[in-house]
């Protein structure tokens, strides 16, 4: 009886031991993780609820949609709720796909979306709009970065032929001609490239993808998709996944937002589109390319299209611009008034600032003032 | 603990004549009770038939969709247009990661739990099973990012020592860069995650060899190792079998760490250290989220192929075991 007493405190001993040790692998993991999370919502502190209009703002506002806008909805969800109490607005952040899907289905109020809606999406919203339809608000732009990871490299330039080889795999060493060409005066090793991809499909893949077949059509010969196309090339899962490995990976490059970038301090590459110098990824430079967008949407629908070729100075190409989606029309009455004047204080200059500290990039003056008023006439 | 379980066994129940199970003795309890236990069995019936069902006709949908062909396309896009998915990757990874797993599991686990149950002194012992069945609490996410983190820099000086000495064999040849985030890594992982199950079960197996076997085979002078080979492994042999197709079905189904593990593509490759290829739980993990109507059906067929072939493993193990039911813990 007593030994088996002692063995059995033993064990418990033993067991205390490895839970413990257990518990320090996990925080090793979340620590490396949670590089990505604080520093997306970094912007926090900044901004105080002062303009926030509630107009009698009331109940539950449930929305899902894109993750790639997660850190900015939460700036503004927490900032707006301090301020309207008798509102609540609650955004899951899954995806694009599956936010629309809900939208479609009129089980959430609004949806966010990293791509406008599709004429057969836009079909399927006029059942749970009555009489209207969904309608894209361009809400917040950010700056897709191409991260690299070349021990002794600080600086990279690369165009959009070049860009286009490297994740296509027809450039496979950094010392290639046509990254040298870029970069006189930069050594560059003899070493292989590998180029990390999203593994699940991802807005941030189509949007990339819509930059390269729009500006590099000879060398990038897929149609611009959520899901990756070109052959070879390693697959990482989120923005987050892709991040961490170019981060510990010698000879990596990448795509992810900005935030992601800042956080893990990945360098990021210069694009030689044409204008009088390389432009660095920064939310400054993307707004100044999103501001060369047209509007391509009808009616009251704010659909952009962005000008992608764009060779204006400081206009960073890479960019993604997402959505709230809405109806125009046959807005639940119950939800209406909070949706209004929550869309109104994300898209008011208080709301617009916010994105900067959490590195997107706000929408344009001109674009803007469309998308309040548009938001101002929901029904 | 475990020992006594294994001196607890009670006896067999000596076999009830068929007749008196359907006899009613006629007092209310009984009743309650056959109804009870009755209902419960329909009830699980009823709800295994429905998701069978459930499933069947989502899978249906999406094959009849399907343009390229479901058993041999190279590509999983059903949100393309035409769109065209095949599980022959995802089939391949499944099989040829779970086979390295049991490869490397089974051996090691059936060696402790041998040297739980026959050499390890008793204080050893009993810590030891502890910690083996340890391992088996540890959530899976976790293995996940401990292999993305830890084992995957550090498996690249194997990768190399494998693709120079036994890159002929192809299997090892490693012709793509990139770190080992492979088909052999998730291999490794799925490795360390069954031992547990499989450590314990045959440990309980081990434990179960009448004393009387083992001491007939010490009386005529075998030494451990023979009272090993002897007794207790023709004795065990079908409780190992249980336990790898225990944990061949954790190593088939696993989602989580394979996900964070592998750098999933659409490639089939024999080269196992490449970076590339695919699981069916990792297929359906990656891409759910942004899957559409047609995306899903396509994952829920897909679901349906690792079901049964789960089904098939389980059969064929209990195949074997039926076959060799003479040595069956049971009839001890």
């Amino acid at each position: 009886m007593k030994l088996q007493r002692k063995n059995r405190l033993r064990a418990t001993a033993l067991g205390v031991i490895a839970v413990s040790s257990a518990l320090a692998l996990t925080a090793c993991g979340s620590d490396n993780n949670s590089g990505g999370t604080t520093g997306g919502t970094g912007g926090t502190t900044s901004g105080a609820p002062s303009n926030v209009k509630c107009d009698g703002a009331k109940g539950q506002v449930l929305a899902s949609g894109s993750s790639a806008q997660k850190n900015a909805m939460d700036l503004w969800v927490k900032n707006y709720m301090a301020a309207c109490k008798d509102a609540q607005i609650n955004y899951k952040s899954s995806s694009s796909g599956e936010g629309i899907v809900a939208f479609t289905q009129g089980t959430v109020a609004f949806a966010g979306s990293d791509s406008p809606l599709k004429p057969e999406q836009v079909a399927d919203s006029k059942k749970v709009c009555t009489g209207g339809q969904g309608i894209n608000l361009p809400m917040v732009g950010g700056p897709i970065a191409i991260g690299f990871h070349v021990e002794g490299v600080d600086s990279l330039v690369l165009d959009a032929p070049s860009l286009a080889k490297i994740f296509s795999g027809k450039i496979t060493k950094w010392n290639d001609e046509a990254i040298a060409k870029l970069n006189p005066g930069a050594k560059l090793p003899d070493l292989a490239i590998q180029a990390f991809h999203r593994s699940e499909d991802s807005g941030t893949t189509e949007n990339l993808t819509k930059y390269l077949s729009a500006t590099a059509k000879a060398d990038w010969t897929y149609a611009p998709a959520k899901k990756w196309a070109a052959p070879g090339g390693q697959a990482a899962s989120g923005s987050a996944g892709v991040a961490a490995q170019v981060k510990q990976t010698n000879g990596a490059i990448g795509y992810f937002e900005l935030s992601y970038a800042s956080s893990q301090s990945i360098k990021t590459v210069d694009i030689n589109t044409g204008a009088s110098a390389p432009v660095k990824a920064s939310s400054a430079n993307a707004s100044t390319a999103i501001a060369a967008a047209k509007i391509a949407g009808t009616g009251k629908d704010l659909s952009l299209k962005l000008d992608y070729a764009t060779k204006a100075d400081n206009a960073y190409p890479i960019v993604l611009v997402t959505y709230e989606v809405a109806c125009d029309k046959g807005n639940k009455a119950a939800t209406l008034p909070a949706v209004k004047s929550f869309l109104s204080y994300a898209a008011s200059a208080d709301g617009q600032k916010l994105l900067t500290d959490a590195s997107y990039a706000p929408i344009p003056s001109e674009i803007n003032a469309k998308v309040v008023e548009t938001i101002n006439s929901l029904q | 603990m475990a020992s006594s379980i294994a001196t607890d066994t009670p006896p067999p129940p000596a076999p009830a004549p068929a007749a008196r199970r359907n006899q009613s003795t006629g007092r209310a309890g009984d009743k309650i009770f056959l109804g009870l236990s009755r209902g419960s069995g329909i009830f699980l019936l009823v709800v295994m038939a429905a998701i069978a069902i459930f499933l069947s006709i989502r899978a249906g949908i999406a094959i009849s969709e399907d343009q390229g062909n479901f058993l041999t396309t190279f590509d999983w896009n059903p949100a393309g247009s035409p769109p065209a998915f095949g599980i022959a990757v995802l089939l391949f990874g499944t099989v040829v990661s779970s086979v390295i797993a049991m490869a490397i599991a089974v051996p090691i686990a059936v060696g402790i739990a041998l040297f739980i149950s026959h050499y390890a002194p008793r204080k050893l012992a009993a810590p030891l099973a502890y910690v083996v069945d340890l391992l088996a609490a540890v959530p899976s996410i976790v293995y996940g990012i401990w292999g993305a983190l830890f084992l995957v820099p550090y498996l690249g000086g194997l990768n190399e020592w494998l693709d120079s000495y036994l890159g002929w064999t192809v299997l090892f040849e490693k012709t793509e860069v990139g770190v080992a985030r492979s088909i052999f890594t998730v291999g490794i992982l799925l490795a360390i995650m069954i031992l547990p199950i499989v450590t314990s079960v045959s440990r309980e197996v081990f434990l179960q060899v009448p004393r009387m076997n083992e001491e007939a085979a010490l009386a005529l002078g075998a030494t451990r190792w023979e009272v090993i080979r002897l007794s207790v492994l023709p004795f065990g042999r079908s409780g190992v079998i249980s336990a790898s197709m225990l944990g061949l079905g954790r190593a088939l189904g696993e989602t989580m760490a394979v996900a964070t593990v592998l750098s999933p593509s659409y490639v089939l490759s024999l080269h196992l250290l490449n970076p590339g290829g695919g699981t069916f739980a990792q297929n359906i993990a990656a891409k759910f989220d942004e899957a559409n109507q047609l995306g899903r059906d396509a994952l829920i067929a897909s679901g349906l192929v690792l079901f049964v072939l789960t089904l098939l493993v389980n059969g064929a193990a209990r195949m074997i075991i039926a076959r060799r039911k003479e040595y069956s813990g049971a009839n001890a």
